[in-house]
């Protein structure tokens, strides 16, 4: 198994009254709230902790993009693949991911990620997301042509990335006489792609398909929705006539080690807690604007997910649901055994900071984790072709 | 209560839904962002003076929404073809809303078939310095409150239990709507250039306190269209027809009378 360190950023010395005054932690959250000197030192410290898992024997670490919000400080996540290229000494970048259809030039993501991928001599992994709901408030990208800018985008990129250059793409939404990217990539045909999802069908068979065979992550979902996912999508590779090896599939989740199971309890609650009912806070008409998703899909996440988020989710109801991994590394390791076990997946992404988590309690988590936890759990879903692949 | 019909009608490919009803010169209404699928009281007091037709438009109620649907150039055209298809000479065109932005795409365009222009609290156009509301930020609630100025209709509204179907459509327009309109908000950057074509009779009609579009909005496109009208309605919100029945008939119905060149021969 594979472990990426994942870092979201968030703005976390925020007015913890923030949300008393304000519907949302994003969009409309005036940035009178942001003070640079903080954030300045926010952005140096979440840079030493992603250089730290490297020194520890993480496999990777990864950031990703949120826009007009505290819960992220990556509007460009690139900027920060960029600072951290030259620091790694082991680890993969992963940027899982980059918003497709919020950009006008998809070419941009494509010259980028291959900077990055040239920097770090293929240590680099491109991640492809439609973006949240909220980036389409933010980036006034019409929700209702996101699908097919998503699909589009991606075409163009990894054309770009595999096709020998000048070729002229027309698309629908995007025109092209001159394509003809430099850098290439320096991996060949181009950089691996994982695709973080909360689980759709679509997705599913875009991901699965033999011409593609994406790492198929799913991101901050209850256990029982990660299993029916990723279930999901290995039942697609058979339809499609192959067996889904664990490395194309992945899981992210916040995580939390500590010294015994009550202490871990008791030192994440307050900042788990934080994540999940301030920072990732706002209405359901930000997260999921009109077209967004079909009809029936938008039907269907309003009757289950934001029935359940209107309520206070504790630390507690978070590790029961199993969207938080916490406890002693012994209980960690015992439930990433189990659920590998079930789900056949081969890389985590753990969220060692989350919400108001500060720097001592980072840090100590990273210790932990990659001191007792990835050993006992390393040597699963390791196949004859990924070993033989290092 | 008039009688009226639901007919379905086909126009490239696309099946959808028209109300009709009443004797008359014809009226075309178009509708605004939350659709017009369902008789209304405004109709029947429409369909009172002229042969009015309301079809939804493609991607609302129970119209068809084609794949071609990708913007308001889409709608503009369809309408195009619709008006040389009702079999009607001539026209008064009445548009609400996003629907009064389909009626100026449609007019700048060409004006052949149009006797008359109503404008009720119209998209199409932006005012710089004049924000506009943002109906997608706004949760159900808070769009139906910031569109009436009486609350008593609003919380009437809001208390009402839709059905599924209801439901289903309300969501449909709400999609559609975004599809038109999310980006530039609610208005065509080119649109305002070309204003000027409109050389038919034009009435303007805004709510004093319409939230969503500022009466800023009306002394605009009143500005942009040659000798066209603008009436200020008081104490009233974004749905003149449905908040101030009486004063929209009475300034439709006269403004129309005034302007009816069609039919003044035959009448």
């Amino acid at each position: 198994m594979k472990f990426h360190f994942f870092h979201l950023m968030p703005y976390q010395d925020i007015d913890p009254d923030f949300l008393e005054h304000n519907k949302s932690s994003w969009i409309t959250l005036p940035n009178s709230y942001y003070d640079p000197k903080k954030g300045s030192k926010l952005y140096h410290r979440y840079l030493d902790e992603l250089e730290l898992a490297d020194e520890l024997g993480f496999d990777g670490v990864c950031v990703n993009e949120h826009h007009q919000t505290a819960y992220g400080m990556m509007p460009s996540p690139n900027v920060l693949a960029g600072a951290l290229s030259r620091r790694l000494k082991k680890a993969t970048i992963g940027v899982i991911g980059r918003a497709l259809p919020i950009v006008e030039n998809p070419l941009v993501i494509a010259e980028e990620f291959a900077m990055i991928d040239n920097l770090m001599e293929g240590r680099f992994i491109a991640g492809f997301v439609r973006g949240i709901g909220c980036e389409y408030h933010a980036s006034m990208t019409n929700p209702g042509f996101s699908h097919e800018r998503f699909r589009e985008a991606h075409d163009l990129i990894i054309r770009a990335w595999s096709e020998p250059g000048p070729f002229e793409f027309y698309g629908k939404h995007y025109h092209f006489q001159y394509v003809n990217l430099w850098p290439r990539p320096y991996q060949t045909p181009h950089p691996p792609v994982w695709i973080p999802s909360q689980g759709s069908t679509e997705t599913v068979e875009f991901a699965a398909h033999p011409d593609r065979k994406y790492t198929y992550v799913i991101t901050f979902s209850p256990i029982a929705s990660v299993k029916k996912n990723l279930k999901a999508y290995r039942d697609q590779c058979e339809v499609y006539g192959y067996e889904c090896p664990p490395d194309q599939l992945g899981w992210a989740m916040p995580a939390y080690v500590a010294e015994t199971d009550e202490i871990a309890r008791r030192e994440a609650a307050p900042h788990i807690e934080s994540l999940f009912n301030r920072f990732i806070s706002s209405p359901a008409q930000y997260k999921l604007p009109p077209g967004y998703s079909s009809l029936n899909s938008y039907k269907a996440v309003m009757a289950g997910k934001y029935a359940v988020r209107e309520n206070y989710l504790t630390c507690d109801a978070l590790i029961e649901n199993g969207m938080f991994l916490c406890g002693s590394a012994a209980t960690v390791a015992e439930k990433l055994e189990e659920y590998q076990a079930e789900m056949g997946f081969g890389n985590i992404a753990p969220m060692l900071q989350f919400g108001t988590l500060p720097a001592d309690l980072t840090e100590k988590n990273l210790r932990i984790f990659a001191g007792e936890v990835i050993p006992r759990v390393r040597h699963l879903g390791v196949t004859k072709e990924s070993a033989a692949a290092e | 209560m008039a009688n009226h019909s639901s007919e379905r009608m086909k126009i490239a490919g696309c099946e959808i839904e028209v109300l009709r009803g009443g004797n008359g010169p014809a009226m075309v209404f178009l509708h605004g962002a939350g659709g017009a699928h369902n008789w209304m009281p405004y109709m029947d007091r429409l369909a009172e003076h002229y042969t009015l037709y309301v079809p939804s438009h493609p991607g609302w109620g129970r119209s068809d929404t084609p794949d071609w649907l990708d913007g308001m150039g889409d709608l503009a055209y369809f309408y195009l073809e619709f008006l040389d298809a009702i079999g009607e000479e001539q026209v008064h065109l009445v548009g609400n809303s996003l629907g009064g932005w389909l009626a100026l795409e449609i007019a700048v365009r060409t004006t052949a078939r149009i006797d008359s222009l109503t404008l009720v609290s119209a998209a199409g156009i932006h005012v710089a310095g004049v924000p506009k509301g943002d109906i997608f930020l706004w949760d159900n609630d808070e769009r139906v409150r910031n569109t009436f100025v009486d609350q008593k209709m609003a919380e009437a509204r809001i208390a009402a239990t839709p059905t599924e179907e209801e439901s289903d459509i309300a969501l449909k327009n709400h999609f559609s709507t975004a599809k038109m309109a999310w980006h530039p908000r609610f208005y065509n950057p080119e649109l305002q250039k070309w204003l000027h074509r409109i050389r038919v009779p034009t009435l303007i009609l805004w709510g004093d306190s319409d939230k969503i579009f500022p009466p800023a909005y009306g002394d605009a496109m009143q500005k942009l269209i040659p000798g066209s009208t603008l009436t200020i309605v008081p104490d009233c919100g974004h749905l003149p027809q449905q908040e101030k029945l009486d004063d929209f008939i009475s300034a439709v119905t006269a403004f129309t009378a005034a302007n009816t060149v069609a039919q003044k021969g035959a009448a």
